[in-house]
């Protein structure tokens, strides 16, 4: 019996371990904020094996290449963001459980094995994983019934998605008889069946159900209620998290499986693009809670984003990763100071609290200022660098048009982002707001802050590094 | 078995859908011959669901305590351990001491499923 290759997937098996020992030490330890500071350190040091782990295995259905490991550290600094913003969120809400860390670490591991998926089972396997965690925690706050509510809907859509994307699988499988992604592409090149019905009928479904995940319109109705319903903490979590990995086994399935047939499915994504981006910045225009907002915003950012895939390029694809790990940095800013504001005033979902926020808390003012310009996309901010790269990408792939489009869009959102900054800076306060940013979440916010401004001035080294990344 | 694009008949499924049409066929076949050929006399015992029982009381859909549910979800588990531990002794002279390591591996976290349901009281029943 030969013995695997087992170094590329050490991220993973220590991602296990992990959470395995958490399930245990949660059964014996009173203090849950230990919990949290294991869930940290221990994503931490996954980090740094990531980088050292590379190589295929497992007869070609894990791959561990650049492309999956600029992923992985997406997803290990969104845990990491994650299990510190909730403490005292969930402590609040008497929800601190130690099995919310295990589930937080249980969907990083799926979206890890999403990302680096080399066949089409193991891509649905660590989709399941991530996904079914991510139900559980979105409902986590039991005596909550909108979390519950929340919980239910993602569930049932998402298990809907799921179930479309398991007829697109078996369809692939049936027209070329592998999993393999990389043979399928093979495959579908060397036949040259570009015009099989069946084939074009299994990318619609990849399609839809890839949507699902990314909340592109015009399946995006979820969204709304789940990030609304959900804790605040865990919308910070799966705004980012499983987004990107959706876009990670996009950008791999697209690029490897369907390169041959980049004619239809581009004719396919532009209208999903525009309409996403029309749906989520004009309906967020409408919303007074923060976090329905955000939501809205998500569904957008999710429609530029969708613009690198367009490009069908080498190009477009490190401009989409660099666009979600950016896009990281900002959203995860919002989220820390809409729970500081819960934790600590106990407000923050409505837009009309942030209302004199600068008279009383001049630096949180500043800081939320400075990710809201971020998600607009102001320079030097590097949601201005990241939409940059991105309409780059569309405008060299030769649809300048689109790019247009997709700034006028962009101009549109400035009027909900830059409405909050209005509020804050222009408008008196209706009650004060006290706000101690000296502690761990104000720590966090300020290194969130720092790197939004820190990628927007000097964006090459990231560049670079998702350049390298391409598959 | 790779085939042609467009030009793959599953020909070694027919006898399958043949099967398929008969068993259809007959299922079909005898109820409406059924329904034909037998008489009718209804009378009310005849139409109770329990001809020779007790009368059905109160609602069918009962509450009932959740409690099942964790004693069902931890029999699948060690019930699926079991289904992939027969195959494992069968051939455990042909995988050697990595078959074993990954066996105990496997049992290892199916201890920590055990421990963690043990301490959560999933066994006590009051």
């Amino acid at each position: 019996m030969q013995v695997p290759d087992l170094i590329p997937v050490v991220p993973e098996i220590l991602m296990t371990i992990l959470v395995l020992s958490l399930l245990v030490i949660d059964l014996f330890i009173k203090q849950k904020e230990y919990i949290a500071v294991y869930t940290v350190v221990g994503s931490l040091l996954v980090i740094i094996s990531v980088f050292y782990c590379t190589g295929v295995t497992f007869k070609g259905m894990f791959v561990a290449d650049s492309y999956s490991i600029f992923f992985k550290m997406i997803f290990l600094i969104n845990v990491i963001f994650a299990a510190i913003i909730s403490v005292e969120y969930l402590k609040k809400r008497a929800s601190l459980y130690g099995e919310y860390y295990v589930l937080l670490v249980f969907a990083t591991i799926g979206m890890m094995i999403m990302a680096s998926a080399g066949n089409l089972i193991v891509l649905y396997l660590g989709l399941e994983l991530m996904a079914l965690s991510t139900y559980v925690l979105a409902g986590i706050i039991r005596t909550d019934g909108l979390s519950t509510e929340a919980a239910v809907k993602y569930f049932l859509l998402g298990a809907f998605s799921s179930a479309i994307l398991l007829y697109g699988i078996s369809l692939l499988y049936g027209i070329t008889g592998s999993l393999d992604i990389r043979e399928i592409g093979l495959y579908i090149a060397k036949e040259g069946i570009i015009n099989n019905k069946l084939l074009l009928l299994g990318l619609v479904f990849f399609i839809t159900s890839f949507g699902f995940k990314i909340a592109a319109a015009p399946f995006h109705m979820w969204t709304p209620d789940v990030y609304h319903g959900a804790p605040t903490s865990i919308t910070a979590f799966m705004s980012v998290g499983p987004k990107a990995a959706a876009f990670a086994i996009f950008g791999r399935v697209f690029m490897i499986v369907f390169p041959a047939l980049s004619g239809s499915w581009v004719n396919l994504l532009i209208p999903i693009a525009i309409l996403t981006m029309a749906v989520g910045n004009i309906v967020a225009l409408a919303q007074t809670n923060i976090k329905r907002m955000l939501a809205y915003s998500s569904i957008a950012h999710a429609g530029y984003a969708l613009l690198g895939i367009i490009a069908a390029s080498n190009e477009g694809l490190s401009a989409m990763m660099n666009y979600m790990l950016i896009y990281l940095f900002m959203n995860v800013g919002a989220f820390i100071l809409v729970i500081m504001l819960n934790n600590q005033a106990k407000v923050g979902d409505s837009i009309h609290d942030y209302r004199g926020l600068s008279k009383s808390n001049p630096l949180a003012a500043f800081l939320m200022l400075i990710i809201m310009f971020s998600l607009t996309g102001i320079p030097p901010t590097a949601g201005f660098m990241g939409k940059l790269y991105l309409f780059m990408a569309v405008v060299n792939a030769g649809y300048g048009w689109l790019a247009v489009v997709a700034v006028i869009f962009s101009a549109i959102s400035a009027f909900y982002y830059l409405r909050i900054v209005m509020f804050m800076f222009m408008n008196e306060s209706i009650e004060e707001v006290k706000l101690s940013l000296v502690d761990v979440n104000g720590l966090l916010l300020i290194i969130v802050v720092f790197m939004v401004l820190f990628i927007g001035v000097n964006p090459q080294p990231f560049v670079e590094l998702a350049r390298l990344a391409i598959l | 078995m790779l085939n042609e694009p467009g030009t793959y008949l599953p020909v070694g499924y027919l006898p399958i859908l043949i099967f398929l049409g008969f068993s259809f066929v007959f299922g079909l076949g005898s109820l409406v011959f059924g329904l034909l050929l037998r008489p009718r006399r209804p009378y009310a015992e005849k139409l109770s669901p329990y001809e020779s029982g007790i009368a059905p009381e109160g609602e069918p859909r009962q509450k009932f305590s959740v409690k099942y549910y964790i004693i069902a979800i931890l029999f699948v588990v060690f019930d699926v351990e079991a289904v992939f531990l027969y195959p494992w002794a069968v051939a455990f002279d042909m995988i050697g001491l990595y078959g074993f390591v990954e066996m105990v591996l496997f049992i290892f976290i199916l201890v920590i499923g055990y421990v963690y349901a043990w301490r959560k009281e999933a066994f006590v029943w009051d």
